[in-house]
Formats: C-alpha cells, sequence, structure tokens
C-alpha cells in the first residue's frame, strides 16, 4: 500500500486515527468526525493516492464530499460534489468551477494500514 | 396613434398573421381586433383527425393562439363578421357590434363542399371541418352502436379530405365505405398507377372503396340512412359524412363588392391586397392572383406577406408549393411537382414493387436532366430529398432515385441541392437560409437550427437533412461522452454489449483515458445495470454511482435523505400505509405525498437508512428507484373499477406494468401513467410512456414530459389489447435504453430520433431492423433478473457497513444536521458553517 506523506503532512500537530485503508474505497471517501466536531473527508484515487479535504460542500452547506465522486478533470484528480456536482481539486481543494472558491485540506497518512488525519 | 386592424375569421391562417404582424410590429402601430365564428381560438385544422384519439381538443391548441398578455390583440369568439360597409371603414358583427377599421383582413377559410344531393340535409349527414363537426359525428356513432351494435357509415370523397374523414370513422372502430367520382383515390395528388396502389392498402384496411361513381341520392330508412350510388350500389348505413372539397368562403367580399376570382375566392394581387386597397385576404379564402390554395403552407406565406404590407414593408406571395405528403391509415402519400406529367414532352421513371406495397413516379424533362415532380405511394421515405430537387438538374440517374438500391436518400447528398431549395416546407425554410443560420448566426445544432429558423418545427419530416446540412458545412456534433470517453453513450452501451466488459476500469483502460469523471462514472453504472452486473453497489460498482444511487435514497439539500417505498399504480392497502406512518413517527421523518402517488419520508440520516429498510421490507415494501434513473411510478386512475366512466382496468395494468419494468436502469429516469378513458384522469401523455384505454383496447403514446419543457405524448399505436402493448412498450423501452443520450429523456430522444415518431414505429412495430426478438429477450432478461436493491443491502454486512456518517466514530449524529418544526413537521435548518478558504 502506497503510503502518503508528502510536504503538507509536514507541519502537523496531531494525528487522529480513523479507519484501515482498505475501509476506503477506490474512487470514493470516507468522512472522519475529528475532536473538534470537524469533518474531515478522506478520498482515495483510483491509483491509491490518499487526500483529506473538508468534508463540507461549500456551495451548499452540507457535509457530503465524502460521498461525492473521485475522477480526474484534465488529469487534475478531483472530487465531485453530490450536490450541485462542483469539482474540488484533491491535492488544494480549490474548486475548477468557480476558482474564487476554495475549501481547507488535511495532510493524511498511513502507519501500519492505519489512515491518520492530521490537524496543524 | 395607432390604427386599427380586424381580422375576419381565426384559423390557423388568421394566428399566423397575428403572430407575424405582433413579432415585428414593436412599436405597435396596429391594434388589432380578431372576430371568429367558432367558439374556440384558431387550432391545428391539419391534424383534426387525431381528435379522435383523445377526443381532447387541448391537443390541437395553437401555441399562443390566445394572444394572452398582449393588450394590443383582442380576440372576439363565436362572433362572426356579418357585413362590410366599404365607405365608412367598418364591419358589423352577428351580435350586432360595430367595429371600425383602417384595415381589415378576411382570413375566413372554406366550407366543405357539399354536392346538391337529394338528401343531403337529412340528420345524420355530416361534413368534416372543425372539432364540433367530430363531435357530432362521434355522437351519432355513439347512438348508432347503441341501436345496433356497430353502426355503418360511408364517407363521400375519395380524396385527402375524404380519406381523413374515413380515418376518423375507422378510428372510432367502424368500417366505413367511401365513394369517389373519379376512377381512383387521390385523383388529384396520384396517377393512375398510384391510385391502384392506394385503393389495395385502403383496402386492406377496412375500408370499402367505390371509385368512379358518384352518390345520387340519400334517403331515410327508419332511423338508418340508405344512400345510392351511381352505379346501382345501395349502401345502408347510420352515417354519411361528406368530404369532398371545400369552397372558399368569399360571401363577406362578395356582398362587399369586391371582386372575385373565377373560380371563388377573393380577389387579391401578389401582395394579398383585393380590389380594395384597406383589405386584404389571406388563406382558403383568398384567390391570390387568380389561384386558391388548399393547403396551409401556401396560406401561412399569405399571412406573413400582408402582414409585412402592412407594416409598409415590400412584401410578395411567391406562388406555392402545393407538394403535398401524408401518411394516412399509416400508408405514406406523397406528390410534388408536375406530378401528372402536364409539362409538355415531359418522360415519367415507374418504379412499381407490388410485392412490397410501394409505388414511385418521376417525372423528367424532355431531355431527362431536370426533374419536374412525382409521385410516391406506400414508401414517400425520399419525399424531402425529391422534392427539393424538383426544378434544379437531376445529380443521378432519375432511376437510380426511385430504384430498390439505395433510394434517394443515398443516391444524392444535400451537396446537390441549390441554395433555393426549399428543405422544410412546411415553414418555407430554403436551403440558403439554413446554411446561412449555421454559417453567419453559429447554429451548430439541430435546435438551434429549429429554433433560428423555424426549419423542422412543424411536421419534423425535414429533421434528417438539417443534420446533414450541419455535417456538410463541417460542423460535427460532438456526441464525446466527456473528455475521458471520446464516444458516445449508445455507443459505449453497444461496446459493452458486444464485449461483455463488466467493470468501469476495464472499459476505460481498453476504450477511453484517465480515471473518469462524475459524467462518465454513472453513466457507464446505468449501462452495466441495464445489461444485468449484479447489485448496483456490488464491488467496484458503488462508487461510479451517482449522488443518490450511492446509498439507494435521494439526497437532499442539508446532505440527509428521503425514502420511497415503491406503491405500484398507487394502490396502498391501509395496512401498509399504517407502516409508512409509524415508521416517519418513529424516525421522525417529514412526510409528503408525491405526484406519482407514492409518499416520500424525508430527513433520514445515512446510518438511519438501513434501519428504516429494515422496517419497510419487512412490513413487503421494496425500493421505489425515487433515486434511480430508472422506472419510477407508473400512475393510474381507478379505470373500470369504481369509476363510471372507465373503458379498462387502469390499475390493474398500471401494477402489472410497473412490476415488469421496475429496477430497469436507463439513459434518464421514466415515468409512466394509465388512464381508464379518454378523460385522462392519470396524465398519461405527460409520461414517457402512458396509456390510455379506450372501448377497443390501449392506446399507446410515447415521449411526453412535464417539468421545464413540456411535451404531449406521441400515439404510437392504438387499440391494442394488453399481450400486444407489453410487447410493443418491452421494444420502446429497450430501443431507448440502447441508444439515448446520457439524461436525455425520451421527449428529447424522439425529437432527435432521425426520422421521428415515423422511424420508431417502423422499428419497434413493422420490426424494420429486425432487432425485436433481440429488444424482447433483453427485456425477458431484465424482468427474470429483477431484484430489490434494497432487500440485497440488508442481507449483505459489506454493503450496510458503508452507510455510517463517520468512519470511526460509527453511531454518532452527524452535528451539522439539525431540524425545526414547520406546520407540524420537521424541516431542516442549515447550520454547517462553510469553509470557504479564498485564494
Ligand atoms: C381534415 C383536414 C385535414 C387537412 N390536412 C391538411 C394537410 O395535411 N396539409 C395541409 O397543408 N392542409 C391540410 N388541411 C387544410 C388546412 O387545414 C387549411 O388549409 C387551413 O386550415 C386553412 O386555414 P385558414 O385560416 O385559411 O382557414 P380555416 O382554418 O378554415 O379558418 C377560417 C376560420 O374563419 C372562420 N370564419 C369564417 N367566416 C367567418 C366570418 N365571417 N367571420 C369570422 N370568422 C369566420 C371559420 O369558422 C374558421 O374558424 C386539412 C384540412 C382538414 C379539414
Ligand atoms: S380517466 Fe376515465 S376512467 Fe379514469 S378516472 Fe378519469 S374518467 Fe374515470
Amino acid at each position: 500500500m502506497t503510503v502518503l506523506s508528502d510536504d503538507r503532512s509536514a507541519g502537523a500537530e496531531t494525528w487522529t486515527p480513523v479507519c484501515r485503508v482498505e475501509q476506503i474505497p477506490v474512487g470514493g471517501g470516507v468522512a472522519a468526525l475529528l475532536d473538534d466536531g470537524v469533518q474531515v473527508a478522506v478520498l482515495r484515487t483510483d491509483d491509491g493516492e490518499l487526500h483529506g479535504l473538508s468534508n463540507i460542500d461549500p456551495f451548499s452547506g452540507a457535509a457530503v464530499l465524502a460521498r461525492g465522486i473521485v475522477g480526474d478533470i484534465g488529469g487534475v484528480p478531483v472530487v465531485a460534489s453530490p450536490i450541485y456536482k462542483q469539482n474540488f481539486d484533491l491535492r488544494t481543494g480549490r474548486c475548477l468551477d468557480d476558482p474564487d472558491v476554495g475549501i481547507a485540506t488535511y495532510p493524511v497518512r498511513v502507519v501500519d494500514g492505519t489512515v491518520h488525519v492530521g490537524v496543524r | 396613434m395607432s390604427r386599427t386592424l380586424v381580422v375576419a375569421g381565426h384559423g390557423m391562417v388568421a394566428h399566423r398573421l397575428v403572430e407575424a404582424l405582433r413579432s415585428d410590429d414593436v412599436d405597435g402601430t396596429w391594434r388589432v381586433v380578431v372576430f371568429g365564428e367558432e367558439t374556440r381560438p384558431a387550432y391545428d385544422r391539419v391534424v383534426l383527425t387525431s381528435y379522435v384519439d383523445t377526443w381532447d381538443a387541448d391537443a390541437l391548441v395553437l401555441p399562443g393562439a390566445e394572444y394572452a398578455g398582449d393588450e394590443l390583440v383582442d380576440l372576439v369568439l363565436g362572433d362572426p363578421v356579418e357585413s362590410i360597409d366599404r365607405d365608412a371603414k367598418r364591419v358589423t358583427t352577428r351580435s350586432g357590434r360595430v367595429q371600425d377599421y383602417d384595415a381589415l383582413v378576411l382570413a375566413t377559410g372554406s366550407r366543405p363542399f357539399v354536392p346538391p344531393v337529394e338528401g343531403k340535409d337529412l340528420p345524420g349527414v355530416f361534413v368534416y371541418r372543425t372539432i364540433e363537426d367530430l363531435d357530432d359525428i362521434r355522437a351519432a356513432v355513439e347512438r348508432a352502436r347503441q341501436r345496433r351494435g356497430r353502426p355503418a357509415a360511408a364517407v363521400v370523397g375519395g380524396g385527402l379530405l375524404g380519406l381523413e374523414a374515413a380515418k376518423a370513422l375507422r378510428d372510432m372502430g367502424l368500417s366505413p365505405h367511401v365513394v369517389e367520382m373519379a376512377p381512383r383515390l387521390m385523383p388529384l395528388q396520384v396517377d393512375d398507377g398510384g391510385g391502384g396502389l392506394l385503393n389495395r392498402l385502403i383496402t386492406d384496411l377496412d375500408v370499402t372503396v367505390h371509385t368512379g361513381t358518384s352518390t345520387s341520392a340519400i334517403a331515410q330508412d327508419g332511423d338508418r340512412l340508405q344512400a345510392r350510388l351511381g352505379n346501382g350500389t345501395e349502401l345502408d348505413v347510420d352515417l354519411l359524412v361528406f368530404s369532398a372539397g371545400v369552397r372558399p368562403r368569399d360571401d363577406l367580399g362578395r356582398q362587399a363588392g369586391l371582386e372575385l376570382g373565377e373560380r371563388g375566392g377573393v380577389l387579391t394581387d401578389e401582395t394579398c391586397r383585393t380590389s380594395d386597397p384597406d383589405i386584404f385576404a389571406v388563406g382558403e379564402c383568398a384567390s391570390v392572383a387568380g389561384r386558391v390554395y388548399g393547403l396551409v403552407a401556401p396560406g401561412y406565406s399569405m399571412a406573413e406577406v400582408a402582414a409585412a404590407t402592412l407594416l409598409g414593408r415590400e412584401a410578395s406571395f411567391p406562388g406555392a408549393d402545393t407538394s403535398t405528403k401524408l401518411k394516412l391509415m399509416g400508408v405514406d402519400v406523397a406528390s410534388f411537382g408536375d406530378a401528372h406529367a402536364a409539362t409538355e414532352g415531359s418522360l415519367e421513371v415507374v418504379f412499381n414493387d407490388a410485392v412490397n406495397g410501394s409505388y414511385k413516379k418521376l417525372v423528367v424533362s424532355d431531355d431527362a436532366t431536370t426533374l419536374l415532380g412525382g409521385v410516391l405511394v406506400g414508401d414517400a421515405s425520399e419525399y424531402n430529398l425529391l422534392r427539393s430537387l424538383v426544378g434544379g438538374e437531376l445529380p443521378a440517374d432519375p432511376a437510380a432515385l426511385i430504384g430498390p438500391a439505395g433510394g434517394g436518400g443515398d443516391a444524392v447528398g444535400v451537396e446537390a441541392l441549390s441554395d433555393d431549395a426549399q428543405i422544410c416546407s412546411c415553414n418555407a425554410v430554403t436551403k440558403g437560409a439554413i446554411n446561412a443560420a449555421i454559417h453567419d448566426d453559429g447554429c451548430d445544432s439541430v435546435g438551434a437550427i429549429k429554433s433560428c429558423t423555424r426549419a423542422g418545427t412543424s411536421c419534423g419530416s425535414c429533421v434528417p437533412m438539417l443534420g446533414k446540412l450541419l455535417a456538410a458545412g463541417g460542423i460535427e456534433q460532438s456526441t464525446a461522452l466527456c473528455e475521458h470517453f471520446t464516444q458516445s453513450r449508445a455507443e459505449l452501451f453497444e461496446i459493452v454489449r458486444a464485449t461483455r466488459i463488466t467493470t468501469f476500469s476495464e472499459l476505460i483502460a481498453k476504450h477511453g483515458t484517465g480515471t473518469g469523471c462524475a459524467v462518465c462514472k454513472p453513466a457507464v453504472a446505468s449501462i452495466l445495470a441495464t445489461l444485468g452486473n449484479g447489485h448496483v453497489l456490488g464491488g467496484e460498482q458503488a462508487t461510479l454511482q451517482d449522488t443518490n444511487d450511492r446509498f439507494l435514497a435521494n439526497m437532499q439539500r442539508n446532505g440527509t435523505y428521503s425514502v420511497v417505498p415503491r406503491v405500484p399504480g398507487g394502490e396502498i392497502t391501509p395496512d401498509k400505509l399504517i407502516v409508512l406512518g409509524e415508521v416517519a413517527k418513529e424516525f421522525g421523518l417529514y412526510t409528503k405525498i408525491t405526484g406519482g402517488q407514492r409518499v416520500d419520508l424525508f430527513g433520514a440520516t445515512v446510518d438511519q437508512l438501513p434501519q428504516i429498510w429494515r422496517r419497510l421490507v419487512d412490513a413487503g415494501f421494496e425500493s421505489g428507484h425515487a433515486y434511480g434513473k430508472a422506472l419510477r411510478t407508473v400512475k393510474s386512475c381507478v379505470g373500470t373499477t369504481w369509476c363510471r366512466y372507465g373503458q379498462q382496468d387502469s390499475v390493474g395494468l398500471a401494477v402489472e406494468l410497473e412490476l415488469r419494468y421496475r429496477g430497469l436502469r436507463s439513459p434518464h429516469k421514466l415515468k409512466s401513467g394509465v388512464s381508464g378513458c379518454q378523460r385522462e384522469c392519470a396524465e398519461a401523455r405527460s409520461k414517457d410512456f402512458g396509456i390510455i384505454a379506450t372501448e377497443h383496447g390501449w392506446n399507446l403514446y410515447v415521449g411526453g414530459n412535464g417539468g421545464a419543457v413540456p411535451r404531449h405524448a406521441d400515439l404510437l399505436v392504438s387499440g391494442v389489447d394488453t399481450d400486444e402493448l407489453v410487447r410493443i412498450i418491452d421494444r420502446f423501452l429497450m430501443f431507448y435504453v440502447r441508444t439515448a443520450d446520457r439524461l436525455q429523456r425520451t421527449a428529447a430522444w424522439l425529437d432527435e430520433l432521425d426520422g421521428g415518431l415515423d422511424h420508431l414505429y417502423a422499428v419497434v412495430v413493422e420490426d424494420s431492423l429486425g432487432i425485436c426478438d433481440e429488444l424482447e429477450a433483453a427485456m425477458a432478461e431484465h424482468v427474470a433478473n429483477y431484484e430489490d436493491e434494497w432487500k440485497g443491502v440488508l442481507e449483505d454486512p459489506e454493503k450496510l457497513a458503508r452507510f455510517t456518517s463517520f468512519v470511526n466514530a460509527p453511531g454518532a449524529p452527524d452535528p451539522t444536521i439539525a431540524f425545526e418544526t414547520e406546520r407540524d413537521q420537521p424541516v431542516p435548518v442549515m447550520l454547517g458553517v462553510p469553509e470557504v478558504v479564498s485564494r
């Protein structure tokens, strides 16, 4: 299993274990509830990379991004909001359909098959 | 100060005139007062006969004919103009209303011609021109039916209008006689060869044809009629319809001293102006430069000429193409140009295929280089192309154009046509005008051409040629599904079907690029589901599914779901209704009755869905697929079970159909309805496939739609029994599922289908492509393999495990979801503060 730990994880202070890697479907995601009530969507691309994004869709205010479809638009890995279908860049949180909108990203790492989400 | 235009008559042509004037008169220089004799606004008389299918006059409505909201148009109905005072420039109506005018347009149409036969005024003798005429005929048929079961009827006239009347009678379940004085049917349109075939085809349809003889007298015989023909035949009938041509209604003009044409009609010049410069005449009552026209297209062009003249622009009537194409009782008849080879020295090329019931004749110039006209009977599919070639140089040997191999459509391309060739004859749009729309106005789709030029918006038979002109203009209409697949949905369907690929990853690896997106993943998931690849949430399929399919429920704006169990035909027992109430109470759900006759329970969280469904499945409910691009509901009225008017068991059929097609995944949602009689309480004609009962069986309508672009469904077959009905719906649905684009409802699909309704009929009723067996087999497989999706989830722990809000805290409620109470029920409150990061 790929261990994703890019630069973004470097500054993380606390890591929360959320699930086993195999609990996250390829091309799909799960939602994790952190201690402070923050919801993170952990999404898994077809080539096995994991990404953490805020679970809240900024256009509707609903906590649903973990239930979106994961794919790519012009090679950029994205998740599509299940409510109004805007695509969000999994790496940066930027909205592809409205460049003024973006959402928070969270570092994700895998330790011994367990997925952890980091908060700075 | 605006001037006043008075219009006498509100038929099809008057309506087009008012429409044209009002759309061009931006400064409102004319105020329009229309007086109509009929009590309803102008309607589509050309399709009068289809009124028998539904007995719903609304189906004939011409859009905008009430001028609602237009303060400059006054429409006065049921009050005909009775006289014109040309000196005072005013008209007087039957009710005594006096109206001054600055200009007057006569658009009074025609009256049916009734020959001076003894007994022509007897009760039981009718004419055929208005909705009321048809209502009267229907009443007479009903009365006779009560007296003696199967009534008999005769139509006098074997031309276009006579055969229309015969069709109406046949659609009412009668086997009419048709009496025609000329030696063949449709003498004006076809020659003897075509007439012979036509006679045979019409006789096959249970119509008795008497040609070469007239009706010499009609006599009362008890409560029936006896019609004596010139050849000695006596016909005992319950009713008789005169439909033997028309005569212009020129009495107003005659009485006002206007000049008349030699053969009747108010004489006008090429601008449609009569001998009084302030009075115009348009439509069937006009004799433009001495010629009267009995078709709607020339009338429309007169209306446009008169409107332009009234606005001070130059316009003149270009003469008209009297070509006609019709489908009478399923038989194609077309004639165009010099159909009777009246041109000196003209030559005829005839192709007569008695076996397949097809007769084609082309008339060409003496040197065989120019097409002059022609006749097509039985198969008129090349009509549009051939007609537009008239007057131009022939692109190929005339025999090749109508011969069995290829046929006109393939032998010559649209490139061969000249710029002034008319592509759409209903709206007089030339190839030049369409090309201008494509190249100058940037129209890049058939839809854009339609709205820009009106071409293809009436009978639709030129739509395939619009597509060819686009292609000829180098405009490629991309059918690519998305950036990951260059293929259209229909092509992908065929690939999956032929290769038996069962996963998205294999399909995209072999036939696409990238990793997929929210467009192609659900589209492929739907194709895989239609072709029977197990549970929609099985294996890799789960993550392909769109929002709602992913959790087999409808996601609402706050991320919660609504739950809709299936209630086939809208029929539900009190016990089941109580279960729905109990479940709603227990889980705190908002309840609403849907338009599809079921109950929608709102506000369920992901975690609650399996618990709710456990209760529902135990009580005998199953998934209603409200979340899927699949069959939704088959709505029904109570039909013969309860209703005094019911003709058939509409609920029984609705239940049967809903159970048959439940779970069928399709390009878009599918809705259906069954009404027990023509009163149409189930609104079946607004559905993808709707069924209306008649006393003879079922009428099937397809391609209906509600929503933003409503469309009345078109009649596909009538009077069929339940087995035949189901067989045709099986084929229709499978054909649609295979060939439609992603998210294309049947209405849009049918509008875009090459050849339209005729083609659909050919494929699913006549099996022209030889695929009906295959379509039926595919549906049989679907029916045999149907399983309830929700039951499937409840039985599978792995699928169940996905129904949690938080992977690390199963059972924890989602803190962003909250409700408040409105009208005693819970409704969502949005708490989630969006974390917007501005960049
Ligand atoms: C069954 C049938 C099938 C047809 N099929 C075809 C076809 O396939 N193709 C085709 O091109 N054409 C067809 N036609 C012909 C087509 O319907 C007519 O060409 C067209 O309706 C003519 O329009 P109009 O406005 O001139 O006359 P109409 O539609 O007859 O309208 C005239 C109106 O004026 C009213 N009126 C008369 N006198 C007065 C008065 N003094 N004051 C006020 N109102 C008055 C009449 O009541 C009528 O409502 C068909 C006609 C029928 C009956
Ligand atoms: S459609 Fe006809 S049968 Fe059905 S409820 Fe209405 S009136 Fe009765």
